[in-house]
């Protein structure tokens, strides 16, 4: 299979998970779907990786894979605070960082 | 050959399934399991692109202990179950509309643009590629400050989480009776005075201390109190 | 020593006084400040006598000696030195002034003694004196404009001495207002001297100007120029209307400033470059219409004002209109000599003046409220009528020569001249009535109740008040002090006026015509190359016209004493029957009221639309508010983006991302 495949399939998933972003309400989904284009990303990164034929596209990946962990874990302890404070799981509702 | 592009469809409709998945449904468990499904499609995919040692992270790393975390937090805190077509108005379809744009660019840059080693399947790599010896080699040697860096993140990380989830106290009865929560599940009612109750205890030893008062003082406040340290020991 | 060695001395005196007295007043006891003030001016006078005596001893052609301090410019094209000139034009002026200051500072002494700015006053005067002193010996234009502009501001400083007098403070931004329009045309007229000849040294612009022919238009732009800053430091029309009301400075500085030496700077500037003038007689000769007819408005406006110390401005007005017809009609030694005496018996007019006010108390000036003083202050009333009767040009006094001279040297100059000189007479007749007036005023008539109160030796005390407008005032600083001195009380009063009065009296005999000719030969050398220095008339010519001026002199004394003695109705009902007339007089020709509406409401109405349209529309509304505006539009239009909903911005996000994509896709491809 050409690489071209890949890419489009890491581009169709990265779309996929924007359009998730912005129609979904649940802060928890949100970030759900950011996974989902980290990870689209991680696809063309190790396809090119392959096509140049140096592993340095993996090991961008592998960082990338920490980043996201990270990520998740400050993410998820955001909305456990919210939750703790009883402020609604909604990004609707969350509005007050307006100018 | 065969074999090869079979499995690519196959990952690659799972991949695809369980993205849509991720998106569409509602309830926000079944979210995180459709996204459990798409991160082992996406390790088939890994493999077929090889890269063994980042096929077996994902799943153990990400599939395993990511979502596992996912799995936990959503169990915790639920969130809505929202209805369909519950986005503000003009964001149900720009949305989807600037996504499909995005898509349809990068198709026509990757397909379209005639780039040359797109289009072929890559260079014959050694037998190595993608181990993780040759991992283990790049990290070590070649991107040994980003190995570190990537460390230190994990330990911020880390740390934070634990800051940010803490209890403090007081602030949960401050912002506890500004908001109502849609769905609730109703046990969390008693919930509401186990701050002023738990206000005395500290945070990692509340279980603990939250007996004695409730063995020792005010015969008023033991009711709520057990209830509350009960409830306590849910969260 | 040499003349310019002496010239320095002459020149620093005066400037170590007013730093010694502005410095250490403080230190200096009771009225120390004033003598030390009227010593370095004194000396300063001993030292020009040093200077005559020494450029006496040079031989005619050396008798210009320029001396340099340093090089203040120093370029290609011009080159100016800080540097004084030593030639009998200057020496004559350095006489006149250090002399006539001396006396002055003597009088102020007793005069102002109880004022509380004493030692201020005579800091002022000596820096007055420094300036003026500058400014004739100044060997350079640029230099003479420094003078120029010192002496200008030392007015404005003397004007307003008494500076919390609305009056005053208000007379003094006149004065230095017009003075300034003088000293504009005088630097522009500069500017032209050094584009014409090259040069902006006395000596290098008049040698130049004689050797080489020059533009005449240029010569007579420059002359025009020179002119219009000599006419508003000397107070003729159009820019006299701040002499009169610079009355309201301290007498001594009336005396000072506006009788014998600021008003004469004109006069001196005119002769000093005559070379110029004598090369555009078109200048000349406006000058000349000019002066004749100040002579003649102010002879005219002298004989209605009630304000004692105002019809002496005014009469010096006129008398430097003699002066001025004198130097235009190119008769220099005869112009200057009435320079001379005009400072004694003017100055000397002025004191005694100062002398009536103190006795009525300095609250009034108005001679209505004035007469019979004779009986209680003699000596002031002698003093007062000879001053008055040199005025008049009573024969044999002072002014006779001088004044008629003038005339006769322009009845001999012909053309036009000649027609000024026929209406210098008619106005000498004038002259002559006003300045009995005065004294008929004054001192004959009824004793007025000061008069009788000093009569029986008591000095009237009335409350401190302004003369002008009436108002209450206190003592205090700003304002004149508690006591009033008269000249009989005070012996430093009364001796500068004495000596002011020999003066007065015999001062004309340096120049008689056919028998002296003191004040020729010796001013000689400066003019040595005018044209018409050997152009005089006959010594018959001139004790005729002397003569006609002396006849009319009298017929006008004859006519004030008819009028104010022996008929004292006469001049009320005169007034009633030319009622016109008389209040064009007495409104001074209406001069102020054309200059307030064309120059002072239109000021105030442009003062007034900027504070209203362009401050307040354009600054304020359009630049401060347009700009805040626009700020604040672009910040509101910013801020409606921050909705606060994280999915807008995530879209706003993708859609940048996509618009940049789509950009890189066409870039590319």
């Amino acid at each position: 299979m050409g690489i071209a495949w890949f890419v489009v399939l890491s581009a169709f998933i990265f779309c996929i998970g924007a359009a998730g972003v912005l129609t979904r309400r649940n802060p928890l989904v949100i970030l759900l779907c950011l996974e989902l284009m980290l990870n689209a990303g991680n696809l063309a990164l190790i396809a090119f990786a392959r096509a140049s034929g140096n592993g340095d596209g993996q090991v961008f990946a592998l960082i990338v894979m920490v980043v996201a962990a990270c990520e998740v874990v400050i993410g998820l302890g955001l909305i456990v605070a919210m939750y703790r404070r009883k402020l609604p799981i909604d990004a609707d509702q969350m509005s007050e960082l307006r100018g | 050959m065969l074999l090869e592009q079979i499995l690519f469809f196959v990952a690659a409709g799972g991949a695809i399934a369980g993205a849509l998945g991720v998106v569409v449904l509602r309830n926000p468990f079944f979210s995180v399991l459709a996204l459990v499904g798409h991160l082992l499609a996406l390790a088939v995919l890994f493999l077929l692109l090889r890269a063994e040692f980042l096929a077996a992270a994902q799943i153990v790393v990400y599939a395993g202990a990511v979502m596992v975390l996912y799995v936990f937090v959503v169990a915790y805190v639920g969130g809505i179950e929202e209805p369909l077509g519950s986005s503000a108005g003009p964001l149900r379809v720009l949305g989807p509309v600037f996504a499909a744009a995005l898509l349809v660019e990068v198709a026509i840059a990757t397909v379209g643009s005639g780039l040359r080693a797109v289009d072929s399947t890559g260079p014959d790599v050694a037998a190595g590629f993608g181990s993780p010896q040759a991992i283990g080699n790049l990290l070590m040697l070649r991107f040994l400050i980003a190995f570190e860096m990537a460390s230190y993140l994990l330990l911020v990380a880390a740390v934070a989480a634990v800051v940010l989830a803490q209890r403090r106290r007081g602030l949960e009865e401050a912002g506890g009776e500004r908001f109502s929560q849609v769905g609730r599940r109703p046990e969390r009612g008693p919930q509401a005075e186990d701050p002023a109750a738990a206000g005395t205890g500290s945070p990692g030893a509340s279980p603990v201390t939250e007996r004695e008062p409730a063995d020792g003082t005010g015969p008023a406040e033991r009711e709520p109190a057990t209830a509350g340290t009960s409830a306590s020991r849910e969260g | 020593m040499t003349p310019v060695s002496w010239g320095w001395v002459v020149l620093l005196l005066p400037l170590a006084g007013t730093i010694g007295i502005a410095l250490g007043w403080r230190a200096l006891p009771g009225r120390s400040a004033g003598w030390l003030g009227s010593v370095t001016v004194g000396l300063s006078f001993l030292a020009g006598i040093g200077m005559y005596l020494t450029l006496e001893e040079l031989p005619h052609e050396e008798r210009r000696l320029v001396g340099s301090a340093f090089r203040y410019i120093g370029t290609d094209t011009v080159d100016v030195d800080l540097a004084i000139l030593a030639d009998p034009l200057s020496t004559f002026m350095v006489l006149v002034v250090s002399g006539v200051s001396f006396l002055i500072h003597v009088y102020s002494v007793s005069y102002l003694g109880s004022d509380r700015g004493y030692a201020r006053f005579f800091a002022y005067l000596n820096f007055f004196v420094f300036s003026m002193l500058l400014l004739v010996l100044a060997a350079n234009f640029v230099l003479l404009i420094v003078g120029w502009a010192f002496v200008g501001a030392a007015s404005y400083l003397l004007i307003s001495f008494w500076y919390r007098r609305d009056t005053a403070t208000s007379a003094g931004i006149k004065a230095f207002v017009i003075n300034v329009i003088g000293d504009v045309a005088l630097v522009v007229a500069a500017f032209l001297i050094l584009n014409e000849l090259g040069t902006l040294d006395y000596l290098g612009a008049f040698e130049a100007v004689r050797e080489v022919p020059h533009d005449e238009g240029v010569l007579v732009a420059t002359c025009l120029l020179l002119l219009v800053g000599a006419f508003a430091k000397s107070g003729q029309i159009p820019l006299h209307t701040w002499l009169p009301d610079a009355m309201e400075g301290p007498t001594p500085v009336s005396a000072l400033i506006h009788a014998a030496t600021m008003v004469t700077a004109g006069v001196y500037l005119i002769a000093r470059c005559h070379p110029l003038f004598e090369r555009a007689p078109t200048a000349a000769a406006i000058g000349a219409v000019i002066g004749t007819l100040t002579l003649v408005f102010a002879a005219t406006v002298a004989l209605v004002a009630t304000d004692l110390k105002r019809i002496i401005a005014y009469s010096t007005i006129s008398q430097i209109g003699y002066m001025v017809l004198g130097v235009t009609a190119f008769a220099y030694s005869a112009g200057l000599f009435h320079l001379m005496t005009h400072a004694f018996f003017k100055a000397l007019l002025f004191m005694g003046a100062g002398s009536v006010v103190s006795a009525l108390g300095m609250t009034n000036e108005s001679i209505d409220r004035m007469g019979g003083f004779r009986k209680a202050m003699p000596f002031t009333f002698v003093t007062f009528t000879i001053g008055a009767a040199a005025l008049a040009s009573f024969p044999l006094l002072s002014g006779f020569f001088s004044k008629d001279e003038v005339i006769a040297y322009a009845l001999h100059r012909g053309g036009i001249y000649s027609v000024l000189g026929i209406v210098a007479y008619a106005a000498a007749l004038l002259t002559a009535f006003y300045a009995f007036r005065m004294v008929f005023r004054v001192f004959f008539g009824e004793p007025v109740p000061e008069a009788q109160q000093l009569a029986e030796g008591e000095l009237a005390h009335v409350g401190p008040r302004n003369p002008l407008t009436g108002e209450e005032e206190d003592t205090d600083v700003g304002f004149p002090g508690p006591e009033h001195h008269i000249a009989e009380h005070s012996w430093s009063m009364k001796a500068p006026m004495a000596v002011l009065a020999v003066l007065a009296v015999v001062g004309g005999v340096v120049a008689i015509p056919g028998l002296t000719h003191g004040v020729e030969t010796f001013l000689e050398p400066t003019f040595a190359e005018s044209e018409f220095i050997a152009d005089k008339p006959a010594p018959a010519d001139q004790l005729k016209d002397l003569a006609i001026g002396g006849v009319l002199a009298l017929l006008g004394i004859a006519a004030a004493y008819l009028v104010y003695i022996r008929r004292p109705g006469l001049a009320r009902s005169a007034r009633e029957r030319l009622r016109p007339v008389h209040s064009f007089f007495a409104h001074k020709w209406y001069f102020d009221e054309l200059y307030d509406r064309a120059f002072v409401r239109p000021s105030r109405g442009l003062g007034r639309f900027g504070r209203t349209t362009v401050e307040r529309v354009l600054v304020q509304g359009a630049i401060v508010g347009g700009a805040t505006g626009v700020v604040r539009a672009g910040t509101a239009l910013a801020r409606s983006i921050q909705t606060g909903y994280l999915r807008a911005y995530a879209l706003l996000l993708l859609a940048g991302v996509c618009a940049l994509a789509l950009y890189f896709l066409i870039a590319s491809g």
